[in-house]
């Protein structure tokens, strides 16, 4: 081996030797199998869902044609486009901070060194695997006024029955309940992770000056954490802001509308109510609603790393 | 053997992450037990739903209608909602339809990502930048926003009602192209050096070199987008129609209505539903973990 890598020219010529021309066609030619999916799937209907959206298109083939933003005129002043987003909006804050909570909770007990590591992690994260229909379906099920579980613990412990799914006050926190018993374990493994990567040298030279637990928690474990939990919480907020499945599934947006997201709104004008261009409107307001968030989610971002 | 003895001494300097696993294995203090109780209470709640599903799954219709809500019913257990469920065919051919589609879409995105995180990261090509910059443009386009246009487009491809209507538009994942170059990025470029000094192809070095030395993140990739795909609900409602191409969350949405108020065929088929990947889970747990944690933060 030796001997032919001396015989061989130097790699600084050889580098010059791969001209140009040739990096440029390696290159795209690289890219190209991604590019032509990225542009037909994703570029072509972003694009072209804008212009649908200044447009009377409609699902049976209709077609007004150009109307201006004459869909987004409307979508601001349609109250239910209003009410979906604000669901959203509420599902979004009343979801995130348990989201977070539990989970910076579980990969804190977990994080103290627990014996069978295994089987709290299968625990905690197994149900984030299952399918979102699974999800409704077991919770429907516990849910249920008469034979539902929670219920009957309910009045076990001398409470009243609660109409979970049917009473539009309770409706949205019982979709965060299962929510949380859904998806927690996916934040949670991303806590216990950035934990197991603070150094344990930290903690010995804490205990040295004899803090306690619950002293190097909050003095190293949860400052360690901050980009940590600034990253979730965004993620967390981008990801509930998204919302459509378990409601579809479990309460179909009811009772009154009191669940129903904007994702379920736009499904509902553009299939349902065949109107294909202002569903797309209220897209694109949706849209504009994620882009602020991301916005925001780089600025600060941007700023604790600078 | 006297090789094997020699050498041996000096990979003895890498399990310097030993003591970090060891590091939990303190005393029993008071801190500790109370950490497990609260632990174990969680534990308990998180299984709950499992566990009652299960509980039902196993109770004759009757018992699971009757109005007591019992652990153990009068009648006894019985596998019948199984069969049942089972019978009728359905669950296994969803569960079908949602292997391979989602096999097939993890298998495109990962070529198709691998290829262009491969350019991105060391190729010096004319456009690196535009291309680089629309691709991390694009990752906060949320799925939901595409779903009236993509369905334009499928019915306009005459794709609706086919697998490749559920397939082809989940095949982009921005986020995991550039987890995929941050990887590629740290391997040492050495190692292709020699390679092109041999006289080997782009394509080559990329398969031969680069692809082996990635199997980690590769792996990891695969899982986020096969679970991810496995899962995804709103696109495959959409895609299809035609009760052969249901995928199985599409396909047990389907249920709820089909079966009425039959709740141990319910919960029989929710959790042959989720058998699946939580057997996969539990072969796989420390891939997985792992997997989510390393591609997880990476949408941001």
């Amino acid at each position: 081996m030796s001997t032919s890598t001396l015989s061989r020219p130097k790699p600084e010529n050889l580098r010059k030797s791969l001209s140009r021309t040739n990096n440029n066609l390696s290159g795209w030619a690289f890219a190209t199998p991604f590019l032509v999916f990225f542009l037909i799937f994703l570029v072509w209907p972003i694009l072209h869902g804008f212009y649908m959206s200044l447009t009377g298109q409609s699902l049976t083939g209709a077609n007004d044609g150009l109307i201006g933003f004459a869909n987004y005129a409307e979508a601001l002043a349609d109250a239910d486009m209003w009410h979906s987003l604000g669901n959203t909006l509420y599902f979004t804050v009343i979801s995130t901070v348990p989201l977070v909570l539990v989970a910076l909770v579980m990969a804190a007990l977990l994080n103290v060194g627990l014996p069978a590591q295994w089987l709290w992690r299968l625990s905690y994260f197994a149900p984030y695997l299952l399918a979102s229909t699974v999800v409704s379906l077991f919770f429907t099920w516990m849910y249920n006024p008469q034979l539902g579980l929670i219920n009957e613990f309910l009045t076990g412990i001398g409470l009243p029955r609660v109409a979970w799914l049917n009473d539009p006050n309770v409706a949205m926190w019982a979709i965060v309940i299962a929510t949380l018993w859904w998806t927690v374990g996916f934040n949670f493994l991303l806590y216990l992770a950035a934990m197991q990567n603070i150094p344990a040298q930290h903690y010995e030279a804490a205990s040295l000056d004899g803090a306690g637990a619950w002293r190097q928690f909050f003095s190293i474990t949860l400052p360690q954490l901050t980009p940590t939990t600034v990253m979730i919480v965004l993620l967390q907020i981008l990801a509930s802001l998204k919302i459509f499945d378990q409601v579809y599934q479990m309460t179909a947006g009811g009772p009154a509308g009191s669940t129903r997201p904007v994702v379920q709104y736009i499904f509902e004008t553009g299939f349902t109510g065949y109107r294909l261009g202002y569903s797309a409107a209220i897209s694109y307001i949706f849209f504009g609603l994620i882009v602020v968030v991301s916005v925001m989610q780089f600025v600060i971002t941007r700023r604790r790393s600078a | 053997m006297a090789t094997a003895t020699i050498t041996r001494p000096a990979p003895q300097t890498t399990p310097a992450k030993k003591p970090r696993i060891r590091q939990p294995r303190k005393k029993m203090t008071v801190g500790r037990i109370a950490a497990i109780v609260v632990a174990g209470f969680l534990a308990v709640l998180w299984l709950i739903p499992f566990a009652w599903a299960t509980a039902t799954a196993f109770k004759t219709e009757t018992d699971a209608a009757a109005p007591d809500v019992t652990w153990l019913p009068p009648s006894g257990f019985t596998p019948d909602a199984f069969v049942k469920v089972f019978q009728d065919g359905n669950i296994p051919l969803w569960t079908w339809n949602s292997l391979y589609t989602s096999a097939a879409i993890t298998a495109i995105t990962l070529v198709i990502s691998a290829l262009v995180a491969y350019a991105l990261s060391r190729i010096d090509f004319k456009g690196k930048k535009v291309l680089m910059t629309v691709i991390i443009a694009s990752i906060i386009i949320p799925p939901p926003v595409l779903i009236i246009p993509l369905f334009y487009q499928m019915l306009a491809l005459n794709l609706i009602d086919t697998s490749w209507a559920i397939i082809l538009p989940q095949v982009i994942h921005p986020a995991m192209v550039f987890v995929l170059k941050k990887f590629f990025d740290q391997i040492p470029r050495e190692l292709e050096e020699a390679a092109v000094m041999d006289g080997a192809s782009r394509l080559r070095i990329f398969t031969q070199i680069i692809l082996p030395l990635s199997r980690p993140i590769l792996a990891a990739v695969a899982i986020f987008v096969f679970i991810g795909a496995w899962n995804n609900f709103l696109w495959p409602f959409i895609a299809t129609n035609d009760g052969g191409l249901l995928t199985l969350p599409v396909g047990l949405q389907t249920i709820k209505s089909a079966y009425g108020i039959q709740y141990a065929q319910n919960m029989a088929s929710a959790l042959l539903a989720a058998l699946p990947l939580i057997l996969v889970f539990l072969f796989f747990q420390r891939q997985i973990i792992k997997g989510v944690a390393t591609t997880g933060l990476a949408g941001t």
